[in-house]
């Protein structure tokens, strides 16, 4: 009864480091609002920002609840393939860097519907490719809104999920309708360095404390260990019934990539149906692990709301400086959150049983209060309040760059380009204004019913479909001449879509539990693994559709491809990108 | 080239773009394959050498040590490399055009 009555309590130094983070966030916002006056301050900061603040302000962006919650949550439930994840995640910047940032950003649209429209100077296509801000926008929102939610149900335990996700749904989207986009700048910066220092400093007092990384992942023996060679001073709890076991845990081909067979061989009825399945566990979990790293890495470089960032560069080198310095800065940051896992398996076992926002996926936040059983209980309370600190730090910054960018997708696109072309500027400002609301109010309901989902996991069906869709747009429509607007909507739609439906499939089988489907999935687990992972035959199809479909329609290329191309290629010092906005100016394009 | 540099549209030229493209294209290949070998060997390394990659490393596995630590970086590396070819790429290029152009 009176651990009853302690978890009912709200520790104060939790809730005052949260609510720390959130009145400045938002003042922040409030305060900048001000100084945003014109409609370009509002889409893309004036294109005005330095690389430092840039690249600072991306990465606070990018790190959202999947990063700073939803990895270790994934690590502490799946072990080591659950590691692709913030590997893929830091390192998808690579492609990003190598193939599309610098030209892109010469390109000077706002937008990758504006890009669209641009290179195939065809509106339609911008129609069809801002329907994709709007997929992965929503899909990318949902592991926020259940990182908003799981931190309020942990400050507040008797708080329901739903309510969380209510609140903060409504605070960011007041506060991105009020500042828009110059003020998320600063606001995105400063928050990457709040979750830099929120998942570093707890994690080293913890470690110097409980024991090291290496230590506590010494404790899980291999499949070659007979026990496990724990280090002197290194205590674990017993693992608890539903824990993944330890040679599973630690190896490669674990429980993340080898769960669709697992249910299959659990509902195999004969012994040879069994042995066929255990015969191919190992390649299929093979196959899920390249899907997967294709999705990540191919998902980061076709992200809406970090692509419109790289206008904010003065140029196409700045864009390339500002993108490497993002990669050192997440690289960095993604070392942690697995740490938080790892010792959490140790330590914090009992997760491992709870579902919901009471599981893994809180492991961050709840962590740090181990100390309090290692006499050092206001310690523990402060640390756990840094992070929780930079859990709403990590889906506020998100939230609200995604708010911005499915926004000005409505306003800038879908209002201020078709439904009123004549608009003023101060009407697609109130445009954009509205836009955020219903965007948030929509988030918000979806949000309420992911509560049983992974965090980590929803943000890679994100990435997947921005694999399939904005990816192969991004890279053919840079590098190849030949490319038509035909081939590139076929197969930016077809790819897109087919990897959103079967997305949503599984998500949908998984969240209300569809009998059918379940069976179905039993009864064909490579069909379930190529559904929950379809980056691996969604990204090449669309590719090979856009070539085909180019090929076919040859003589619909765009007249002036080769003075694209140059605006896409040439060095600045040529001056070609100032003669091709002014072109456009003239015919009221731009 | 096949035009002489020294007409001032020599820069509108396919020839002049192609080899744009060409070059950088190049570049942007050569560092993205160096990323996807790791990225596909390190899987196939799991696959077929469990124990190789089991063995401990200062309490590691060498597999998590490799992924989870080692991997950042490498890959930082790649994109610094990138960066300071492709950065002298552009300014040769620029440098090479516009004295075509004031010739």
């Amino acid at each position: 009864m009176n651990a009853l009555l302690a978890a009912a309590g709200i520790d104060p130094w939790i809730a005052i480091c949260s609510l720390v983070t959130v009145v400045i966030t938002v003042g922040m916002g409030f305060w900048t609002a001000g100084k945003s006056k014109s409609a370009g301050d509002f889409f893309v900061a004036g294109r005005s920002v330095s690389v430092g603040w840039n690249a600072s302000a991306i990465s606070g962006e990018y790190l959202s609840a999947a990063s700073f919650m939803g990895v270790a949550g994934m690590v502490m439930l799946n072990g080591y393939d659950a590691l692709w994840y913030p590997v893929c995640y830091a390192c998808g910047y690579l492609f990003l860097l190598l193939f599309i940032a610098g030209p892109l950003r010469r390109f000077g649209a706002y937008t990758i519907p504006d890009f669209a429209e641009g290179r195939y100077d065809s509106p339609l296509f911008r129609k069809i490719a801002v329907c994709f801000v709007l997929f992965i926008g929503f899909f990318y929102t949902m592991p926020q809104m259940k990182g908003a939610g799981t931190t309020l149900a942990y400050i507040f335990p008797g708080l329901h999920y739903s309510v969380g996700v209510i609140v903060v749904g409504a605070v960011i989207t007041l506060n991105v309708s009020l500042g828009g986009m110059k003020g998320i700048t600063l606001v995105q910066a400063f928050q990457y360095w709040l979750k830099v220092f929120a998942i570093t400093i707890p994690i080293f007092v913890l470690a110097s404390i409980v024991g090291h990384y290496q230590q506590h992942l010494e404790a899980n023996k291999t499949a070659q260990e007979t026990v496990a060679a724990a280090p002197a001073g290194i205590e674990r709890k017993a693992l608890t019934a539903k824990a993944p076991k330890d040679e599973q845990w630690i190896a490669p081909f674990g429980s993340l990539t080898t769960k669709a067979v697992d249910n299959a061989i659990k509902a195999a009825k004969t012994p040879e149906e069994k042995a066929a399945l255990e015969a191919n566990k190992k390649p299929y979990s093979l196959l899920y692990t390249y899907s997967l790293i294709i999705a990540l890495v191919c998902g980061t470089a076709g992200l809406p709301h970090i692509l419109v960032r790289f206008y904010t560069n003065p140029d196409g080198v700045a864009a390339k400086r500002t993108t490497m310095w993002v990669m050192i800065l997440i690289g960095v940051f993604y070392v942690f959150p697995p740490v938080y896992g790892v010792i959490g398996r140790s330590l914090m076992p009992e997760l491992y049983e709870a579902i919901g926002s009471k599981g893994t996926d809180k492991v961050v936040l709840e962590l740090p209060t181990l100390l309090a059983g290692r006499d050092y209980p206001l310690l523990g309370s402060v640390l756990s309040g840094i992070t929780c600190a930079g859990a709403f730090a990590a889906f506020m910054s998100t939230f609200s760059g995604l708010l911005v960018s499915m926004s000005s997708a409505l306003a800038h696109d879908i209002y201020g380009r078709m439904l009123k072309p004549e608009s003023s500027p101060e009407q697609r400002l109130k445009a954009f204004k509205w836009a955020a609301v219903i965007i948030g109010v929509v988030s918000v309901g979806l949000g309420t019913q992911v509560e049983k989902l992974n965090i980590n996991y929803l943000v890679g069906q994100a990435f997947a479909i921005a694999a399939a869709s904005y990816f192969p747009l991004l890279f053919m429509s840079v590098w190849w001449r030949g490319m038509t607007m035909k081939g590139a909507a076929t197969g930016m739609l077809v790819g897109g879509l087919m990897a959103l439906g079967a997305i949503t499939l599984t998500t949908l089988s998984d969240v209300y539990a569809v009998q059918s489907l379940a069976d179905f999935w039993v009864a064909n687990p490579l069909v379930r693994i190529l559904c929950e992972q379809p980056a691996i035959w969604a990204v090449p199809l669309a590719i090979i559709l856009m070539i085909v479909v180019s090929k076919a329609t040859a003589s619909t290329v765009p007249a002036d491809v080769r003075m694209k191309m140059l605006v896409l290629h040439a060095p600045e010092a040529l001056g070609l990108k100032q003669e091709y906005i002014k072109e456009h100016e003239g015919l009221g394009g731009h | 080239m096949s035009e002489s540099p020294s007409t001032p549209d020599s820069i509108h030229s396919d020839a002049f773009l192609a080899r744009l493209m060409r070059d950088q294209l190049k570049l942007s290949i050569a560092c993205a394959l160096c990323f996807v070998v790791a990225l596909v060997a390190l899987p196939l390394l799991n696959y077929f050498q469990p124990e190789f990659m089991a063995q401990r490393v200062f309490g590691f596995t060498l597999t998590w040590l490799i992924l989870g630590v080692l991997f950042f970086p490498f890959v930082w590396i790649i994109s610094y490399v990138f960066i300071k070819r492709s950065i002298a790429l552009e300014d040769a290029e620029a440098k090479a055009a516009l004295d075509g152009l004031t010739k």
